[in-house]
């Protein structure tokens, strides 16, 4: 008997932007705050940054279902750590944890494009960046979702990090102060949000520093 | 070795060989959910200064024909919540009967505690997500509002676990023709009345141009003191438009 073909797909693009930016004592996570199916947009007031820790922030986009999901087991695991060793998990640790996550789903993905941003244990700003199937790496900066191949190359040319491919390896994290990080972050919104019909609205942005976590709004066009 | 099975693993197996089956071979394909059959169109929710408003109409289509025409597609859900389906009215039933037992045993605990709208949304995503990912969706999109200790909740969740919160809410069609409507005109502090303009609105435009809506609408309200459902109703429909009258004036022959 011939197999039937599903006319439904288990997944949905629902759009956004998600960037972050490691300082050498602090990190900026941001993220738009549109939602969108198809071409109609379901809200406008969605927050897709999450925090999973103390000195750990998630910024996801991709299927919100799944976002959702991953967000959900990556915040009981980490409770059920603080339970076991009565402390914080460290943004590192939390960055091998998501890693893992994202594979053990590897033949049925979480869709969900994720930035992990927070604070090292030595206080300086890490980013993590990952594909769908948690293959990741530690940089200074980073972009996903659906505004990510506008705002990547300007990042590149803005923040002019270093090759990773450098010896002795060379830090990413910027030297800009965290003022002029997080009006870059806005300014790259701006311009996304100009071409990029899923990415609008507002930009969440979230700074974490050695006193704690600032969260900051921003409006975006509408269109 | 030979082929050693004792005993009791035989008649597990022969239990299970049915099972197994059905879940390895194509059959077991058909056994999911692939297509809606008796399907409900639109629902449409909005906060309003008391509570929340829900509209939709009472037609239940079987592909192009409206097969039903009163289905009761918005329902109460314990004491604080309301909720309101389109798509497939068998899955909304079964819906109906988790929550069912849900909030039964909300009761039993008998603790003073009731599941309110941001609970109740909170359950039936993790419903539908997980049915999503067995690949056996609830052919269904749900809009769930309520009043709990003051604070209003609407929200929303599609067939495949997408869900989200805000202050107008509409599902299907009314996506598209009510929530521009209600971006432009909605407002925090809209009375009763204004609310029900409102909806009264979206709902015309959903009749005009939704050829599975039917004009027969149910409304329902949802305050901090309780709920009310009103008794199914129609609305006025304008068609006197010149260019009806004498619609091949321009074009004879053409329709």
């Amino acid at each position: 008997m011939p197999k039937e073909h599903a006319n439904w797909s288990p997944y949905d693009n629902n759009g956004g932007t998600c960037v972050a930016i490691a300082g050498s004592d602090y990190c900026v996570i941001a993220a738009d705050t549109r939602m969108s199916t198809g071409y109609s947009i379901l809200t406008r007031e969605y927050s897709k940054i999450c925090k999973l820790a103390d000195k750990s922030f998630m910024a996801s986009s991709g299927f919100q279902a799944d976002v959702k999901a991953l967000q959900k087991v990556l915040s009981s695991r980490h409770l059920i750590y603080q339970h076991q060793h009565n402390k914080q998990m460290s943004c590192p640790a939390m960055a091998q944890l998501l890693s893992n996550t994202l594979y053990y789903k590897r033949f049925f993905p979480y869709y969900a494009f994720n930035v992990l941003g927070g604070l090292d244990s030595e206080g300086k700003g890490c980013v993590f960046t990952y594909d769908a199937v948690g293959s990741y790496e530690r940089v200074g900066y980073s972009a996903q979702g659906s505004g990510a191949t506008l705002i990547t190359p300007f990042l590149d040319n803005q923040l002019k990090s270093p090759s990773p491919l450098l010896l002795p390896a060379k830090d990413a994290v910027t030297p800009l102060s965290e003022t002029e990080a997080v009006d870059l972050v806005k300014t790259c919104f701006a311009s996304a949000t100009e071409r990029d019909i899923y990415t609008g609205d507002s930009v969440e942005i979230i700074i974490l520093n050695a006193n704690g976590v600032r969260r900051e709004t921003e409006q975006l066009r509408r269109d | 070795m030979g082929n050693v099975i004792t005993l009791m693993e035989e008649s597990v197996l022969s239990t299970h060989k049915a099972e197994m089956d059905t879940l390895l071979t194509s059959k077991g394909d058909s056994q999911r959910t692939q297509y809606p059959y008796v399907t409900g169109t639109s629902v449409i929710g909005i906060k309003y200064k008391d509570g929340i408003l829900m509209a939709a109409d009472m037609g239940g289509s079987y592909g192009s024909t409206i097969r039903y025409k009163s289905v009761e597609r918005i329902k109460q859900v314990g004491k604080h919540s309301l909720i309101g389906a389109s798509g497939e009215i068998s899955d909304f039933q079964e819906i109906l009967k988790y929550l069912d037992e849900l909030i039964l045993h909300d009761n039993m605990w008998d603790d003073g505690n009731s599941l309110g709208p941001k609970e109740v949304h909170n359950y039936l995503t993790r419903v539908m997500y997980n049915r999503r990912n067995k690949f056996d969706p609830l052919w269904n999109s749900l809009v769930i509002g309520g009043v709990k200790n003051g604070h209003k909740y609407l929200g929303s969740v599609s067939m495949i676990g997408v869900n989200f919160e805000d202050d107008h809410i509409a599902t299907g069609f009314g996506n598209h023709l009510a929530r521009p409507i209600l971006r432009e005109e909605w407002r925090e502090d809209l009375s009763f009345e204004e609310g029900v303009k409102i909806l009264e609105k979206c709902m015309r435009n959903l009749l005009y141009r939704d050829r599975s809506a039917v004009n027969k609408i149910q409304i329902a309200k949802i305050t901090e003191e309780g709920l009310t459902v009103s008794q199914p109703y129609s609305l006025k429909t304008f068609w006197n438009f010149a260019a009806f009258q004498n619609p091949t004036v321009g074009a004879e022959g053409s329709w």
